[in-house]
This record gives structure tokens, C-alpha cells and sequence, in this order.
């Protein structure tokens, strides 16, 4: 993804002493590091990628750039749902994450008291596990036979949601209600952690400055906390919505045949079909989706800040 | 006097409310971004430097690529395996079969796990082998059809029989000859794998299931089948319910098989094509019945009662997992002089004993049923007539064929 680096504003020299030379360098030096990792691990692997992505060959002859761009369309054209089915799903997953996240970090933020600390220890602690086997849980969880799919099915839930598409019959895994609610469990840390960043900073004055002019708890809330936590909306909406929608493992794990997203694809032309054009043009398409998508949003939503 | 209005707020007041709010902080701002990722798009394009970057053939050297054999100065060898492919000791440090290698010859054996899944080991070792150089490691064991695919790019190297009589002595002629190593001159089999249909009693609520058809086709089922995203394994199946042979089909049987198959995903029958976590689905009773690996199938009926296989009339699929020595290995006649030591009958019986998976070695029954029983009658590890009788292979294919068929399967399973 876009990655910023911003140049360090250069100290501008002391009038009465001529600046040292060693002092003019420092902010270089010190940004050598930074630049030579993204160097190595960012750039050289995008010219890599892009190079592979209009290439043509197999594994037998060595492949050649031959500038073939119709790879491509060819890819667009092929994958186009699986597309289509992540930007749904990571949207889906992003807005469920806002939804159970907002009132959490509120919390945490303005109610918790001395609870604060345990309540972030709780929403940190599951990042301690690996996500496949986080992941893996959600399936002994959501087992057909299991206690959750038995009571949302005596609920009538399932009922609900299988005449919408979102699952098949008196299941819930293997279909794509799982793999949403796999993305959203999986990002959501992503979605409260700057929320409540932007939400711990606000002045609680505020609050009491608007009771003041008379105003409702729901105006309060609509005129003075909520746009002012607007950067947390947005840099926690981008957090998750970015990886969740290149995932591939929730639709692995947690779907069937026909939730199958991009990171999917991707994984099987790389590994297995072994066409690394393709994989290599996929992986540029998604990104440049992504990054037209975060601009546009970046735009409407107004905000200057991101963190 | 002018009321007070708060709506009528001057831009330059707006400024001056958002910069206090912000702390007075430079934070990352949506105008920075934009302009990053216009530097970005900029320097990729920069085109000119991306023909640089093709990548080479694979150098195809008939007989693999040797590198000076250290074997006799360095008494040591660098073994790359599965997880959970060897025999351990109670403390799980020790892998007695490899101690006493080393006691008898003095070689140390380097031990690793780390292969976990084939088609990323190939990704890990492939710029290596690509590009002429030592991978660190002695010996592989791979899949059979990745094994064809490195021994068809000339990745790996000729074995010296005259390290390896008992090998050549005792390798089960099931295993003798494939076609896409004929003799063995490159490879030699670590333990066979058989592919049949496991089920999960309970789940079946009285329901029978015999063959793949009745994983394709019985509406009970619905939803509750599932299938390996392995494609050999699959396919194969498949085409042995439909009365072809695995080992010897055309372009045309191979899409029947995936037409087959494609009517099944459409009606919801399938539920998840998988790799190894079938096992959790099996056991929690969300997979009622599905193509399995016996070996797993084995351990799974150890801890539950309603887990059970069977064997279709029509057939089963075995592949092998085979040593290869990687070009330019640098302890080449230690790695064939460690191959040698696992067809020995007491070797090979210890390590079937723990592992239950099919044992390539013939003469093991008779040592292993010294150490159990069970184990030497259980036809899924030491393969009676009958069994061996049933079991097939999947053919040997040509690259073009190999994305051809992998293309359509990846298709069929929705990526």
C-alpha cells in the first residue's frame, strides 16, 4: 500500500554560527535505515512484481518481459467476481467492525474508570494466538451440531439470513455469513485501538460545554464526539477494510466453493497453476482497486488527519 | 451587538479549532498521502528498469548438478521433512531411528521440519534451484508429482545404487517403477499414501456410503461431503468411480471428472475442498463422509469410535512422498547411505510402528509384528494382495498438461 514517507524539515541554520557539517547530515543518516528497508522490502519487490506481471514464459524456458499487458484484462476479466466478492465482504466485515467497535471504544474511552486497562488487556489478548488458530476456533464455535448454530437456528435467524443469500440451510460455516464474521472477528482490534486513540483525546469539557448550550446526549454525540473522532473512523476503517479484503485464509477456513476471495485466487495462480504473471497482475489490480477506493473515500470523508 | 452564531464560524477560526484539537501534531494527513502515492505511481513507473527482471530458464541438466561430495571430511547430513514424519522418543527430542543411524556410522544427522505444504516448499527452494545453487539441504522428501516436476527440470540428482543395496533389494514392487522415475534413478519412496473415503458414523445417521458416488449424488449428504484440495487425489477418485484409470486417461476423461464434480459443487453437495483440516471437520461431525488420507484416517479412529473408512470397489489412489537429493547438495553419498538405512527391515518396521502410513520396504512384517501386532495386519500400513491389488497412481503429466489441469481443478474449487 501507499506508504509516506515525509522529508524532515530541515532545521533552518542558526544565523550567527555557520551550521557543521555533521549536524546538516544527521536527519539523513538517520532516515538511512527507514529508506533502505522500504528500498529493500517495498520497492525492489513492487519492480519485481511489476516486471513479473508482463512477463511471458513458464517454468521450463524462463519467462521474458514481453510488455504482454493483456494479462491484465485476461485476469480482470476472469476474476472480476472474486473481486466484486471482496471489496463486498471486507466492506461488510469494515461496517460490522465500526458498528461493534464505536460503542467499545466509547467506552473504554469515556465510562471504563479503573476498568480501562483490563478492558484493552481484552481486546488485545486474543492477538497473543495466531490467527489460524484463532481462526480454527471459529469453526469447533460455529460446528454445525454446536450450541450457537442450535440456537440461532431455533431463533429463526438462520431462516433470515438464508433467504438473504448470507448462509445455506441450518448452517452457518462454508457459507459467506462465516467467512464476514471470521473478517470482522479477525480485524476488529484494528478498528478500536485508533478509534479509541481518537476518542481518549477529546476534552471531556466539551462534552460538559455542549450540556450547557442544552444540548441532547444524541446531539452531543452527533455535533461534537463523533466528528471529532472522525480520523479514528477513518484511519480504523482503512485498518481493517485494506487486509481484509487481500485475506485469503477466513475464506479458506471459514467458506466453501463459492466464497472464495482475490487472496485466494492469487495464493492458487502463484502456488499452485504456478502462473506468476497472472498472480503478479491480480496482486497490482488489487492493489490499485484499494488505493483508488482509500482515495476517494479519504476525499469524501474530509478528514486532514489519519491518526 | 452581533449575536453569537456558531454556524458562522470563519474558515480561518475553523483552522485555528482543528489545530488545537490536533495537539499541534504533523499527523499522517490525507494531503500527504495523496501526494506519497503519486511518488509512488511515479516510480513505477519507471518502466524501463522492469525488463531487467526476467526471470531465467530453469537450467535442465540431464542427471542433476553435483557439487564436490564433502561426505567423507563432513560426517553429516541435512534431512528436510513433513512434520510428524518420524518416529520420536517419550521426551519428544529423540528420534531413535536417527540415533542409531548415527551411532552405526558416525554421521550427525541435521533433522528439519520444514515442510509443510508442497507447493510452498516448492515456492521456498525454487530461486535456489533456479539459480544453480546449494539449498542447505541433503535431502528432501516431497509428494510424487512434485518429485516428477523437480526431476523433469533436472533439479535433482542421479542416486549411486552401489550406496543403496538394500533399497534396491527391498522397495515393494508396487513402488518399483512410476513413470515418471523409472527404476528409481532419482528417487526413492519414504512412505506410500493411501487415499480413500473416511466417514464419521454418526454424522451418517444411518445413511451408507460406498463409493464416490454416493458422495456426489445422496441428497442426505447435502452439504455435509467433503472433497481434497489436492487435485491428484480428487481426480482421481473420481475417475476410478467412473470406471477409468488414473494412471492412464485423456484430456477428455480428466474434464468428465471435472464436470462430475462441478454438477455436485453446484448443487451444494460439497462443502469445502480441503488440505489436512478435513480432520477437525470429520470429527465435529460437519463432514459426514469425505476423500481422506489413511493415515490420518488411522490416528482419528484411534480417539473416536464413529470415525471409520472403507475402501471402494473401484479403487484407491496411493501417492508416495519420496528422498531426493537437491543439485549441488553438498553431502550427497551421506544422504543415499541414510536412504539405504530406512529399507532395512528393523528401520523401516520402527518407523511404521509410529508413523502409519503405507511402508514401501518389503520383509518389515515379521519385525514390525514384533513390536505391534496390530500394526503389521492393518493392510492400510503393511498392504495385503488384495489391497495392493486395487491400489492406482496417478500418471505422470507434461508441464502444459500440469497448468492445464490444475487451471480447471482451482477453477471447480472457486479460486
Amino acid at each position: 500500500m501507499a506508504t509516506v514517507t515525509e522529508a524532515p524539515p530541515l532545521a533552518p541554520a542558526p544565523e550567527k554560527k555557520p551550521p557543521r557539517k555533521r549536524g546538516r547530515w544527521t536527519p539523513y543518516l538517520l532516515l538511512l535505515p527507514g529508506l533502505a528497508w522500504l528500498l529493500v522490502f517495498f520497492a525492489l519487490p513492487m519492480v519485481y512484481q511489476a516486471s513479473t506481471s508482463v512477463q511471458t514464459g513458464s517454468l521450463e524456458q524462463g519467462y521474458e518481459v514481453t510488455w504482454h499487458f493483456s494479462t491484465y484484462w485476461d485476469a480482470l476479466a476472469e476474476y472480476y467476481p472474486q473481486f466484486l466478492r471482496s471489496v463486498l465482504y471486507a466492506g461488510s466485515a469494515t461496517i460490522l467492525c465500526l458498528l461493534l467497535g464505536y460503542p467499545l471504544a466509547y467506552l473504554i474511552a469515556f465510562r471504563a474508570g479503573r476498568w480501562r486497562n483490563l478492558i484493552m488487556i481484552l481486546v488485545i489478548a486474543p492477538f497473543f494466538t495466531s490467527f489460524l488458530i484463532r481462526t480454527l476456533a471459529w469453526k469447533t464455535i460455529l460446528a454445525d451440531g454446536g450450541p450457537v448454530v442450535g440456537a440461532l437456528n431455533s431463533l429463526h435467524v438462520l431462516d433470515v439470513t438464508s433467504w438473504l443469500g448470507m448462509t445455506a440451510g441450518d448452517r452457518v460455516l462454508a457459507t459467506p455469513l462465516a467467512v464476514v464474521c471470521g473478517l470482522t472477528y479477525n480485524f476488529l482490534p484494528f478498528m478500536i485501538l485508533p478509534l479509541y486513540t481518537s476518542l481518549e483525546r477529546i476534552d471531556g469539557r466539551l462534552h460538559e460545554a455542549a450540556g450547557d448550550l442544552y444540548a441532547k446526549p444524541v446531539t452531543t454525540f452527533r455535533k461534537v464526539t463523533f466528528p471529532l473522532s472522525m480520523p479514528g473512523v477513518v484511519s480504523g476503517t482503512l485498518l481493517t477494510f485494506i487486509p481484509a479484503a487481500g485475506d485469503y485464509v477466513n475464506a479458506d477456513l471459514l467458506g466453501s466453493t463459492d466464497t472464495r476471495m482475490i487472496g485466494n485466487v492469487i495464493q492458487s495462480q502463484f502456488l499452485r497453476i504456478l502462473d506468476y504473471p497472472t498472480a503478479a497482475a491480480l496482486s497490482f489490480i488489487l492493489m490499485f482497486a484499494i488505493l483508488i477506493m482509500v482515495t476517494l473515500y479519504i476525499r469524501k470523508s474530509g478528514t486532514e488527519d489519519l491518526v | 451587538m452581533e449575536q453569537f452564531e456558531p454556524d458562522r464560524l470563519s474558515p480561518a477560526q475553523v483552522a485555528a479549532m482543528r489545530r488545537s484539537f490536533r495537539n499541534g501534531r504533523a499527523s499522517l494527513s490525507r494531503r500527504s498521502l495523496l501526494r506519497a502515492s503519486t511518488g509512488g505511481a511515479l516510480a513505477v513507473g519507471g518502466l524501463g528498469t522492469l525488463s531487467a527482471c526476467g526471470i531465467p530458464a530453469a537450467g535442465k541438466t540431464e542427471g542433476g548438478v553435483s557439487s564436490d561430495d564433502h561426505s567423507t571430511k563432513e560426517k553429516e547430513v541435512n534431512f528436510s521433512n513433513w512434520t510428524e514424519y518420524m518416529d520420536v522418543d517419550e521426551s519428544e527430542k529423540h528420534h531413535p531411528t536417527l540415533d542409531t543411524f548415527t551411532e552405526r556410522t558416525g554421521i550427525k544427522v541435521k533433522y528439519t521440519e520444514d515442510i509443510n505444504d508442497n507447493v510452498e516448499f516448492f515456492g521456498k527452494i525454487k530461486p535456489q534451484l533456479a539459480a544453480g545453487q546449494d539449498t542447505g539441504r541433503d535431502l528432501i522428501c516431497v509428494t510424487d508429482w512434485l518429485a516428477a516436476r523437480l526431476i523433469r527440470l533436472g533439479w535433482v540428482q542421479k542416486l549411486d545404487p552401489a550406496n543403496l543395496p538394500h533399497a534396491y533389494a527391498n522397495l515393494s514392487s508396487q513402488f518399483r517403477s512410476p513413470d515418471w522415475d523409472p527404476g528409481r534413478a532419482y528417487s526413492y519412496v519414504w512412505q506410500g499414501i493411501s487415499t480413500v473415503i473416511a466417514f464419521n458414523k454418526k454424522a451418517l445417521d444411518g445413511e451408507e456410503v460406498k463409493s464416490i458416488s454416493d458422495l456426489l449424488d445422496n441428497p442426505k449428504l447435502k452439504g455435509r461431503v467433503g472433497f481434497l484440495s489436492e487435485m491428484r487425489d480428487s481426480i482421481g477418485m473420481t475417475l476410478l468411480d467412473m470406471g477409468k484409470d488414473p494412471g492412464d486417461f485423456t484430456a477428455d476423461d480428466y474434464d468428465a471428472a471435472i464436470a462430475r464434480i462441478q454438477k455436485a459443487v453446484d448443487k451444494g453437495q460439497i462443502r469445502r475442498f480441503t488440505g489436512n483440516d478435513y480432520t477437525s471437520d470429520l470429527s465435529s461431525g460437519d463432514f459426514a463422509a469425505c476423500i481422506a488420507w489413511a493415515g490420518d484416517v488411522v490416528q482419528l479412529k484411534a480417539d473416536s469410535p464413529d470415525i471409520d473408512f472403507i475402501i471402494p470397489d473401484s479403487g484407491y489412489m496411493t501417492s508416495t512422498d519420496n528422498l531426493l537429493v537437491p543439485n549441488k547438495a553438498r553431502h550427497k553419498t551421506n544422504a543415499e547411505r541414510l536412504i539405504d538405512y530406512y529399507y532395512e527391515p528393523k528401520a523401516a518396521a520402527e518407523l511404521a510402528a509410529y508413523i502409519n502410513y503405507v511402508c514401501p520396504v518389503d520383509g518389515v512384517k515379521a519385525e514390525l509384528a514384533k513390536i505391534d501386532e496390530d500394526a503389521a495386519n492393518n493392510p492400510l500400513i503393511i498392504p495385503d494382495k488384495a489391497m495392493a491389488a486395487k491400489s492406482r497412481a496417478f500418471r505422470s503429466l507434461s508441464s502444459k498438461e500440469e497448468t492445464e489441469f490444475e487451471t480447471k481443478f482451482a477453477k471447480l474449487t472457486g479460486a
